[in-house]
């Protein structure tokens, strides 16, 4: 049997509600910088819940006016991530002299829920003035695979353009399946992430009701606190993460600077409930054992760990119990956080986000704190980062777990360079 | 309105929609061919139209404005008729 290929990261792009790039994110990661903030938006008036993780950066204002007026916010921030990944992975120059073959270059950018605000734009257009104020363009805007479609016009890839959706595993999901196309050799460079654009009063109140946001009437900024016993539900986020993943060989072909590799991936299903995670989280812990298997990974080399833990009372002990159920004894050596208790939970952003925070975490050996962690849970026994914590030199891996409505579980485990 | 006043409107509606530069917009310029406004982008300008103008232009009439002045020419028929 052949060696297997393999895949390794290039580049990174990010806009979410703490920066509008990833060296920024980075930085106000380290610095313990929370995103959340008030809606001051009068149709939030009325809603039980009036804070969100909004972009630092209003998309409108980095796009060109006519081209941003075309995609659906959740389109807008895709788009922003994956130039920001594409110029950093210096693939941008390849493309622009002709040396790279389009044929060769898939595109796999999720979405939980799709063009939503375009979709509720256009039926209030169509109450209020009649069918004829539908835009022509909003089944190009709202359709769920517009990010990655409008992904593949700007970078000219040609290989398979996937829309995994898998609710807030979904960001995660696509760099798994990214890094299953490079392996089963349909393409050398796969553009993978996950984009939302969810804060609109429909979809904040239809979360509301059915208790998964916190409620909490405190300083915005103190609200998400994954396993903190004053935890109770997530605070909505919006953005984009983007990576590019490409084949050891293709990088190392074009001398390409290397972040760190994609050494395994687990996708598994609960089959237990839509929307509750199986309380003991075997589901989840599946998904871990696999990614560890795929990678060949001995779990005491496994340092890092960019918790799913949203903030919620069950899901955060669900996903304790999975690493100690995955890495044994090891469990406590690892250096644990949850980005989300700074930039809120991005749903089918949140897997992309929190993967480019995993490697930025592997690649500068630290890691970043969990905030708004007082006063630990103690159904939680996991060694959990509340300031910037250093990371092992070596060989280390660094996990990245995500989970979704649907029981769907996607972990993903990096490896330093 | 007169002639000019429509382009000019028309002009600016074309500039929201797609982009193009309202000095461009000139009677004898095609949608198409001269100002890259595309068929969905079409259907965009044309609603704006009717809500501007207080005309109404069927689907089946769009196709056959194909410059600024077919459809400044349309308008200016469908409300002097209304």
């Amino acid at each position: 049997m052949t060696a297997r290929t393999r895949v390794v990261v290039t580049g990174l792009g990010t806009t979410n509600p703490l920066a509008g790039d990833a060296a920024t994110t980075w930085d106000r990661m380290l610095a313990g910088e929370s995103g959340v903030r008030p809606i001051e938006d009068p149709a939030f008036a009325d809603l039980p819940v009036r804070i969100a993780g909004t972009a630092a950066v209003e998309p409108t204002d980095v796009l060109e006016r006519v081209r941003a007026r075309r995609l659906d916010r959740s389109s807008q921030f895709a788009l922003i991530a994956a130039i920001e990944a594409w110029k950093d992975s210096g693939l941008d120059v390849a493309q622009q002299s002709g040396d790279l073959d389009g044929d060769r270059v898939g595109v796999a950018m999720a979405s939980g829920i799709g063009g939503v605000q375009t979709l509720l734009s256009n039926y209030d257009a169509m109450l209020a003035k009649g069918p004829r104020r539908v835009s022509p363009l909003a089944v190009p805007m709202l359709m769920a695979n517009a990010p990655a479609a409008t992904i593949s016009l700007e970078i000219g890839a040609r290989a398979a353009v996937n829309t995994p959706v898998s609710a807030c595993a979904s960001g995660n999901e696509a760099i798994a399946l990214a890094a299953d196309q490079i392996r089963l050799g349909r393409a050398d460079v796969v553009l993978a992430g996950g984009t939302e654009a969810a804060i609109h009063p429909l979809p904040v109140a239809a979360f509301a009701n059915m208790m998964a946001l916190s409620k909490n009437p405190g300083d915005p900024t103190t609200v998400s606190r994954p396993w903190d016993t004053g935890r109770d539900g997530f605070v909505l986020g919006e953005g984009a993460g983007a990576l590019v993943l490409e084949s050891l060989e293709h990088a190392e072909a074009r001398g390409a600077r290397i972040y760190a590799e994609v050494l395994g991936t687990g996708i598994t299903a609960d089959s237990h409930d839509i929307a509750q995670p199986d309380p003991a989280g075997k589901g989840g812990a599946r998904a871990i054992l696999r990614a560890l298997a795929d990678g060949d990974i001995d779990p005491a080399d496994v340092a890092h760990v960019n918790a799913h833990a949203t903030s919620t009372p069950q899901g955060d002990v669900a996903e304790a119990l999975m690493l100690h159920a995955t890495l044994g004894g090891h469990a406590t050596d690892v250096v644990v956080t949850s980005t989300k208790s700074m930039t809120g939970h991005l749903l089918g952003g949140a897997g992309a986000l929190e993967a480019v925070a995993t490697i930025l975490a592997l690649h500068h050996r630290q890691s970043p704190p969990t905030i708004n962690l007082d006063d630990l849970d103690p159904e939680v026994e996991l060694d959990i980062a509340t300031k910037p914590r250093d990371l092992p030199l070596g060989d280390i891996v660094g996990l990245n777990n995500s989970f979704g409505f649907g029981g769907a579980n996607v972990a993903v485990a990096f490896g330093s360079i | 309105m007169s002639t000019e006043e429509i382009r000019a409107a028309l002009a600016d509606i074309v500039n929201e929609v797609a982009g193009v530069d309202a000095d461009d917009v000139q009677l004898d310029k095609s949608f198409v061919d001269d100002l890259d406004v595309d068929s969905l982008s079409m259907v965009e300008v044309v609603v704006e139209a009717e809500e501007k103008f207080g005309v109404t232009i069927p689907d089946d009439q769009v196709k056959n404005l194909k410059t600024v002045g077919d459809a400044v020419a349309y308008i200016e028929r469908a409300s002097s008729a209304a």
